[in-house]
């Protein structure tokens, strides 16, 4: 890729061997990154496997980063990494994390978020989540002691049909993958196509069975044959199946987006501004590849940690929640805009890039789409749509 | 509507922040801006009388920083993405060779005896030193992750490294080249400023929306000054370059995407006024005669000349692709 990237380790170890006696009582902060692994059904393509340290490179990275402040301060951080088996005793992974530390960075689905957070063991403990961009979590199904990173799926949508909208691309065609998390995610594509007046003229559940590879210039012209006439073709494929094969086979030309072509993505590798490169640099000559979503969320919620921890001198994870959702939280998130978290659902708030595999297209929320608070509350659940009352008494 | 300025990237009328041109003052004495034209790898050179572009220089890549010498018989260039600081006589546009910098070096500053060079390495969180006349690393610092803002004291005996994603000023005393302190700014911070008379340091922290202003004897902070534009969300107010008036009474501050300098009163720290500029406003300089200021303005491609007694724009000038640095030239 012909990016002029030069690679380098951060020597944040030096630092502390380097730099005199902190002022400070030194304090230590232990965390872990709880994944629930998750059986990856096949694809048609082996173009892009999950990465095995999916999330975990991204709390690495940010664990170096605020080791470096931290060394300064006195403040330490460790960060323990435990990976449960598909199946496997999660309930007792989590007792066991939650023992040794009080803030957790949860990758998994979102039934085994709530199973973790509603553990008695986890009262009082601060519980992000790194994966699941369901809505019921933001909504009433969310929890006090629960805050999340990863952006909702519906503010991936609701980006995307931002610019949809401005590029007046407003005549949509959708086609539905067969999974339950494909549907899912097509239900989100209709509510934001709803609230931004995007159009979806007609829905196509995609019904292939076969190896496609060979086959798509073919069948994919006669799939999308009857389709009405559309400016852009939607598709919800949300486990990398079968969207790259849609891309211009299409009966008709049109661009695709939702799952793959054109789509909201928390963070993509296309990102450059905002200083943006720095952190794909460090990501990169980390984990040796490049950096995605659920990376930026645990990188994110890790700094969260870090940047509470700095600023209030304490690892009470009470004290650290309060300030996380204070108005004097600011995490700079290499987006252009600071981040903080919404204080309805816990959620980040956070601008949401809309890419192509080659460049940043638009930075989400768009020139226009206005909030009575903040622009970026114009993605996802807002205050009043949101039915968590679970943080209620934070303000 | 939200304001008309408040948002770097999508304005329909990318032209909208042109401000009005209003008549270029006579007075002013001759001199020239040079600015770093980052996406250009070039340079161009203002006349602050005519306030059209006269000269353009081709530099390294992606140049950033820039700065004279005391005579201005040499500039120095940050050729960031080239690895490499580069020396130029200004009088050809000539570079006469390059300095080993470090990697990625993005801003610098000259000791008051134009003998070290002392550099950010931005992807390498570091500060490097440099003899300008031996052309040899004097000392590498280990400082935080991604450090940016460099600023030396008067007496050239402090000098003074920020840094984005640690969120610090660190102070490194110039005898020994050794940190002797370490001090906690709000989020990202960019650019940092000692006062003429040495006694106060400042620094913008662009995320954090602030400016904090140290006590440099006892290192403590002495204010943090906020800003705030009717009709611009907070967030977009991101301070990064500054710069004061000779008097020591006014500091110009500029908000990035906020597309506007504040005017900060010295002494009571208040915010007396906003200027309307490009957008995306990087950095400034003094036209000689200090009547003048010049903003680089990133994402219109241009640069704003500001009259500093009336605190108004005067003409926005066409340059490269994303103006960056600023330093002017006698």
């Amino acid at each position: 890729m012909p990016k002029n990237r030069g690679i380098r380790s951060v020597p944040a170890c030096l630092l502390i061997a380097l730099l005199g006696a902190p002022a400070q009582a030194e304090i230590t902060i232990a965390l872990t990154y709880l994944r629930h692994e998750e059986k990856a059904p096949p694809v048609l393509s082996n173009l892009d496997p999950i990465p095995a340290d999916l999330g975990i490179a991204g709390a690495q990275v940010a664990l170096a980063d605020t080791e470096t402040t931290g060394s300064f301060l006195g403040h330490y951080y460790k960060l323990q990494v435990v990976s449960v088996a598909p199946g496997g005793d999660l309930a007792g992974a989590a007792k066991k994390a939650l023992a040794a530390s009080s803030v957790l960075l949860l990758d998994a689905s979102a039934e085994s978020v709530l199973a973790v957070a509603d553990l008695p063991d986890a009262k009082g403990a601060l519980i992000f989540n790194v994966a699941s961009g369901e809505r019921r979590l933001r909504d009433a199904d969310c929890r006090p002691n629960l805050l999340h990173t990863i952006a909702e799926d519906a503010m991936r949508a609701d980006a995307l049909m931002q610019v949809l909208k401005a590029r007046r691309w407003t005549r949509t065609a959708l086609i539905v993958g067969p999974r339950p998390r494909d549907e899912a995610f097509a239900a989100t594509l209709r509510a934001a196509a709803a609230k931004f007046g995007v159009e979806i003229l007609a829905e196509k559940a995609w019904t292939f069975d076969t190896d496609l590879r060979r086959a798509a210039g073919k069948e994919v012209p006669l799939f999308t044959q009857d389709l009405p006439d559309h400016d852009v073709v939607l598709i919800a494929d949300e486990t990398d199946d079968f969207a790259r094969y849609v891309g211009d086979n299409t009966w008709l030309p049109r661009p695709i987006a939702g799952s793959d072509g054109l789509r909201g993505e928390a963070w993509a590798p296309v990102l450059e501004q905002w200083g943006a490169v720095q952190l794909q640099n460090r990501f990169e000559s980390v984990a040796k590849r490049e950096m995605r979503s659920r990376d930026y969320a645990a990188w994110a919620a890790l700094r969260t940690v870090g940047e509470a921890v700095t600023r209030t001198n304490s690892t009470d994870p009470g004290k650290l929640k309060a300030y996380i959702l204070s108005d004097a939280f600011a995490l700079d998130g290499f987006k252009g805009r600071s981040l903080s978290y919404r204080d309805w659902n816990g959620q980040l708030r956070q601008p949401m890039p809309v890419v192509n595999a080659r460049a940043l297209v638009e930075l989400a929320p768009l020139d226009g789409f206005l909030h009575q608070e903040n622009e970026m509350d114009t993605l996802g659940l807002d205050r009043a749509e949101s039915a968590c009352a679970a943080f209620g008494g934070m303000r | 509507m939200r304001g008309l300025w408040g948002d770097e990237m999508r304005s329909l009328f990318p032209c909208s922040v042109v401000v009005a041109v209003a008549a270029v003052p006579l007075t002013a004495a001759a001199g020239e801006i040079w600015v770093t034209n980052e996406k250009d790898d070039n340079i161009s050179v203002i006349d602050t009388t005519t306030l059209e572009v006269v000269r353009t220089i081709e530099t390294g890549e992606r140049p950033r920083g820039i700065t004279f010498n005391s005579d201005h018989s040499r500039v120095y260039i940050c050729a960031s993405d080239s690895d490499a600081v580069q020396v130029m006589d200004p009088k050809t546009g000539e570079v006469l060779h390059e300095l080993p910098s470090g990697e990625d070096p993005e801003q610098f500053v000259l000791a008051p005896d134009d003998k070290h060079l002392w550099i950010a390495n931005e992807d390498d969180a570091v500060t490097t030193v440099v003899d300008v006349e031996t052309r040899e690393v004097v000392a590498q610092i280990n400082v935080g992750i991604e450090p940016e803002g460099m600023a030396v004291s008067p007496d050239g005996k402090l000098v003074v490294a920020t840094s984005e994603t640690t969120n610090m000023a660190h102070w490194i005393d110039t005898t020994t080249m050794k940190i002797v302190a370490n001090t906690l700014v709000d989020s990202r911070p960019r650019h940092a400023e000692f006062t003429k008379d040495g006694k106060e340091l400042w620094v913008s922290s662009e995320i954090g929306g602030t400016v904090t202003v140290f006590d440099v004897a006892t290192r403590s902070e002495k204010s943090k000054i906020g800003f705030g534009i009717t009709g611009i969300n907070a967030d977009l107010i991101q301070p990064v370059g500054f710069d004061f008036t000779p008097d020591g009474k006014a500091a110009f501050v500029a908000l990035g995407p906020a597309n506007h300098l504040a005017v900060v009163d010295m002494t009571t720290f208040e915010v007396e006024g906003y200027v309307l500029v490009g957008r995306r406003v990087w950095h400034v300089a003094f036209s000689p005669d200090h009547q003048q200021l010049f903003t680089t303005n990133g994402v219109s491609g241009d640069v704003t000349a500001v009259d500093v007694a009336a605190r108004e724009p005067i003409k926005s000038v066409k340059v490269g692709r994303f103006p960056w640095g600023a330093a002017m030239r006698p």
